[in-house]
């Protein structure tokens, strides 16, 4: 926000009487937002069809535009133009204001991801605290989905999932602590500038193994957070049909579809922030478009855009692999699993920042990250060959 | 005495059917009839809730509909309610000729038809007395264990689909395509053939099926069946969900005539190919897969579907074999033994087979004078097991009904006829 | 062991309750009377010898022109320790029939039984849950009897058209209405 309010003054508009140059300042960097973020679902649910199609070996949509690009437009139309049915005995109050208490925590938390050094829209002091708490509103609209549907089935989805959440929120804020710790700072913008310095200094590859697997229970934490594949047992279709939304269609049903890809995209920019250096590039000539001449063009949404999406592609491609975890073996996954192990990673970094151990007289979390990275690298190359290479199998023809 | 008399007059509405030719006076009568009365909403705890789950419903095979007495998520009671494919098979079959039941036997498991007209006219041969040429008998030997194979892609793929992993059941059903391209080159239909006739088959193999077929398994072989086990059988999860679930005894199984996959995955090894072999399967080497209980107790529902899976694979054997075979044999004409008019003589016969679901049983009764049957009662493999799941629910979760439900592979056609 | 061996070995257990058998049919039987049916049951799959454990299939046959007329309930039985089948019918008259359950041997027979009350209106004594199953609960009379006619009507529905319909359809009456009276949607348009 302070950022618009110097780009204001700067390009000349002094004269605006403050309230203004204030509002401006606010309105238009959360226009900028909701329009990210209302867009988006748009490509996600593009992806995710598209994705699901070449997982189950098949296209996906490939009429609707050119291979399929306006499906996700059509379908959004389609929902917009559908009569809004509310189901007799329903509450009436309740039954509206549910989706929009869904939709409301999982925009909230986008003012505090940063898109570059001073892109932000707010940065506050207390970042991560703001992100964890705002992202509870969301549970509360849940419940009130499932209660105020006067559905049987919808209450069951509702539990459930409150349930889920609440239980996940735990390791997934634990291993936030953990970041902080290292840093020291609840600041987003601090944790970025922890990890300057390129790729090795990201702190997925620092401190091995720790951030790994702190970095695998967050995305698994954050993964039961947004109601998805494995955990996705409260919208299990085959089961309870649609779970806590299942009384909704039109424009409400698409305001929780909305929320679950935003609180995706939130989980993986948080998780890149975290643990992935943010809007840092993997090497500092690649920060701003320097190379081609033009050194003033920052690349900072570029980067963290992109690992975003990545990490929301490999959501995606959780979902469509593995089976559903039912309600029972989902929490003793959160409850004896990860709680333990996000309990533990917090002690030993604390353990770690107090004492500071050397190995041999060098720091031993900077000369492990390299080999790591290249490890990864290496891994995921190859991976990306053979799989190639095994699309492209033929059968053999028979000899006559 | 006063039960007997209760339960003529006190269920099914009225004793005799209406007389009044123009309708009038009509009253409409309840529609369901819950039977006991503790299921009623006032004859419940306070912490006991009806669920119903169908008989439109994503998971249940089929039209069938289940209330559930749940506590929570625990399920104390369960009653499956059928009937609503019903469509008076056996009383058709009384109306047309023994040939013409075919088509009707087709549609009863309409996924897996071939074995259905493959009982029906095995059981009115052993009443007439005929015995079909090897070349016959061999081509119904192949067209029953590709049948066997997609039906199971089916089961495997849709119990999958259950559990919430969507990708293997597109894998299986692509698979399934060939097969059916298969069928629709050789009679016409890819879902309900009208193949298998009384003496004999409806066409014979077109030229080049042989080919076509040994390219088909070769990729089944080399794709289909290893992608199965790797990414939905070996699955931690999948595991996880149905390793403890559903665990049928043996002596609960035969009690309740469990057969087919359901009773090898108790522990049982009884195939009826194996037993008492049919249509020539004694010529044939393969191996009957009985569950082991590898991650849990024996007759869980992870066995059954292993079971499933592992004979998808060895009715590939079977049908390698019996291409092999049918390529040394000559040809004979497929319409040699069928008769002109099948009018047996008065008898009755009980013919079973070895269908995928289980073992399909035929009663046909002949009483010598008619070219009608006089009474055909099918035993079906999926009315049995669902007989048993009243006593498998109680206790589990909501979740693990549709885990078992899907475990016991019912179609609703089957079941209702 | 063969079906003679079975049948004899029911017959020396039970003397004249055995009235009847088939041995030389597609799939021999032996008629017991339909008093001794449950002990019977109970001998056959008790007695180590012939350890019929298992019930494949309960029938319910319909003959209305046999002296005396009657519903024969079959019930085909199979040993999974020996191998062997055997079948054992009862028969009882047509006007109030009534059998005694098995239930409490197989499991199955609940169901089995279920069916034949539906189909037939056989009542068996001792089922713990006599009631229809695959017809409506509401249906009037049981279907698979060979005197069976159609009703006209289902809850106020034509259940089959008659020619004489036919009839009066073509001469512009409207038909395949029930007590009902209401307009297609598309009445007011040409035909």
């Amino acid at each position: 926000m302070e950022f618009t309010y110097q780009l204001l003054r700067s390009a000349g508009l002094t004269d605006l009487p403050p309230w203004l140059a204030v509002a401006l300042s606010a309105i238009i960097p959360a226009s900028l937002l909701i329009t990210f973020m209302a867009v988006g679902p748009i490509l996600y649910v593009y992806a995710e069809t598209k994705l699901a199609g070449f997982f189950q070996d098949r296209i996906g949509p490939k009429r609707v535009g050119p291979h399929g690009m306006l499906q996700t437009v059509a379908d959004a139309v389609k929902l917009l133009f559908k009569e809004a049915i509310y189901p007799a005995g329903a509450d009436k109050l309740l039954f509206v204001l549910a989706p929009c208490l869904v939709v409301v925590g999982a925009f909230l938390p986008f003012v505090v991801i940063p898109f570059g050094g001073r892109l932000q829209a707010a940065d506050l002091n207390i970042g991560i605290f703001y992100v964890v708490a705002v992202a509870s509103v969301s549970t509360v609209g849940l419940i009130m989905a499932g209660w105020a549907s006067n559905n049987k089935y919808a209450l069951f989805g509702a539990m459930r999932s409150a349930a889920q959440i609440v239980s996940y929120e735990i390791p997934a804020v634990m291993i936030l602590l953990v970041i902080v710790i290292l840093v020291g700072s609840l600041s987003f913008q601090d944790i970025v500038s922890a990890q300057l310095g390129g790729l090795p200094n990201w702190f997925l590859f620092r401190y091995f193994p720790l951030n790994v697997i702190a970095f695998l229970v967050f995305l698994t934490a954050g993964l039961a957070e947004c109601n998805r594949a494995p955990f996705d047992i409260p919208e299990a279709e085959s089961e309870l049909v649609a779970g806590f939304h299942t009384e909704y269609s039109g424009f409400f049903f698409a305001m929780f579809f909305m929320a679950e890809y935003t609180e995706m995209v939130i989980i993986s920019a948080t998780a890149s922030v975290l643990f992935l250096g943010g809007y840092l590039a993997p090497h500092e000539s690649l920060q701003d478009l320097a190379l081609i001449g033009l050194p003033n063009v920052g690349l900072g949404p570029f980067w963290l855009i992109a690992k975003a999406w990545a990490l929301v592609f490999v959501m995606m491609w959780l979902r469509w692999t593995l089976p559903r975890l039912r309600v029972d073996q989902l929490m003793h996954v959160a409850w004896k699993v990860l709680l333990p192990i996000s309990l533990g990673l917090m002690i030993v970094t604390g353990g770690l920042v107090l004492w500071k151990p050397t190995v041999l007289g060098f720091p031993w979390d900077r000369y492990v990250g390299w080999p790591l990275v290249l490890a990864t690298l290496a891994y995921l190359v190859v991976g990306i060959f053979r799989a190639v290479r095994w699309s492209r199998r033929r059968p053999q023809e028979l000899a006559a | 005495m006063s039960s007997e008399t209760s339960a003529m007059g006190g269920v099914g509405g009225l004793s005799s059917p209406p007389t009044s030719k123009s309708g009038g006076g009509f009253t409409p009568t309840p529609r369901y009839d819950s039977g006991s009365a503790d299921w009623h909403a006032d004859a419940l705890d306070v912490d006991e809730m009806v669920l119903n789950m169908g008989p439109q419903h994503p998971s249940t095979h089929g039209v069938l509909r289940i209330e559930l007495k749940t506590d929570g998520e625990v399920v104390k009671a369960a009653r499956p309610h059928i009937g609503y494919l019903h469509r008076c098979f056996e009383k058709h079959a009384e109306n047309v000729d023994y040939p013409g039941v075919i088509p009707y036997t087709d549609r009863m498991d309409y996924v897996a038809s071939m074995g259905n007209s493959l009982g029906y006219a095995l059981a009115v041969e052993k009443l007439l007395g005929i015995e079909t040429s090897p070349y016959v008998q061999t081509i119904r030997v192949i067209f029953a264990e590709l049948q066997r194979i997609a039906s199971h892609c089916v089961a495997v793929g849709t119990y999958g689909m259950d559990i919430g992993a969507f990708t293997p059941f597109l894998h299986l059903l692509r698979d399934r395509e060939k097969i059916l391209d298969l069928f629709e080159w050789t009679c016409g239909a890819r879902l309900l053939y009208n193949y298998n006739w009384v003496g004999g088959l409806s066409h014979d193999l077109p030229d080049g099926f042989v080919k076509a077929c040994r390219q088909f398994l070769r990729e089944y072989d080399a794709i289909t069946v290893p992608e199965l086990m790797d990414l939905l059988i070996s699955n931690k999860i999948f595991i996880k969900r149905t390793a403890e679930v559903g665990v049928c005894p043996v002596d609960l199984a035969i009690s309740y005539d469990l057969t087919g996959p359901n009773l090898r995955g108790s522990g049982l090894p009884r195939d009826l190919r194996k037993d008492h072999p049919y249509c020539g399967y004694e010529r044939f080497a393969f191996d009957v897969p009985v569950g082991k209980g590898q991650y849990g107790p024996v007759g869980s529902c992870f066995d059954r579907n292993w079971v499933r899976a592992v004979e998808m694979a060895e009715s590939s054997k079977i049908i390698h074999q019996a291409l092999d075979a049918l390529e040394k044999m000559e040809k004979a004409d497929v319409h040699e033994k069928v008769p002109k008019r099948v009018k047996p003589a008065k008898g009755e016969v009980y013919g079973r087979s070895e269908a995928p679901r289980g073992q399909l049983g035929y009663y046909i009764v002949a009483d010598g004078t008619a070219v009608n049957p006089y009474r055909v009662k099918v035993k079906s493999p999926c009315f049995t097991a669902m007989s048993i799941f009243h006593v498998l629910a109680k206790g589990m979760y909501i979740a693990d009904i549709i885990a078992l439900i899907g475990s016991l592979d019912v179609v609703l056609g089957e079941i209702d006829r | 062991m063969d079906a003679k061996g079975i049948n004899d070995k029911l017959a020396a257990r039970f003397g004249e309750k055995v009235t009847g058998a088939g041995l030389e049919a597609a799939s021999p039987f032996a008629v017991v009377a339909a008093e001794s049916l449950l002990e019977a049951a109970a001998f056959l799959k008790d007695d180590p010898e012939l350890a019929f454990d298992n019930l494949m299939c309960l029938s319910a046959v319909d003959y209305p022109k046999e002296t005396p007329p009657r519903f024969e309930v079959v019930y085909h039985l199979l040993s999974y320790k020996h191998g062997h089948t055997f079948a054992i019918k009862v028969h009882i008259p047509r006007e109030e029939p009534r059998v005694a359950s098995v239930e409490g041997l197989w499991g199955v027979a609940n169901w089995h039984e279920r069916e034949a009350f539906d189909m037939f209106g056989i009542a068996f004594v001792g089922n713990s849950d006599l009631r229809r199953i695959l017809l409506p609960d509401d249906w009037a009379g049981h279907p698979l009897r060979k005197d069976w006619q159609d009703p006209d009507f289902y809850n106020g529905m034509h259940v089959k058209p008659t020619p004489q319909m036919a009839e009066r359809a073509m001469g512009g009456e409207k038909i395949g209405v029930g007590p009902f009276d209401f307009t297609p949607p598309n009445a007011h348009m040409e035909p």
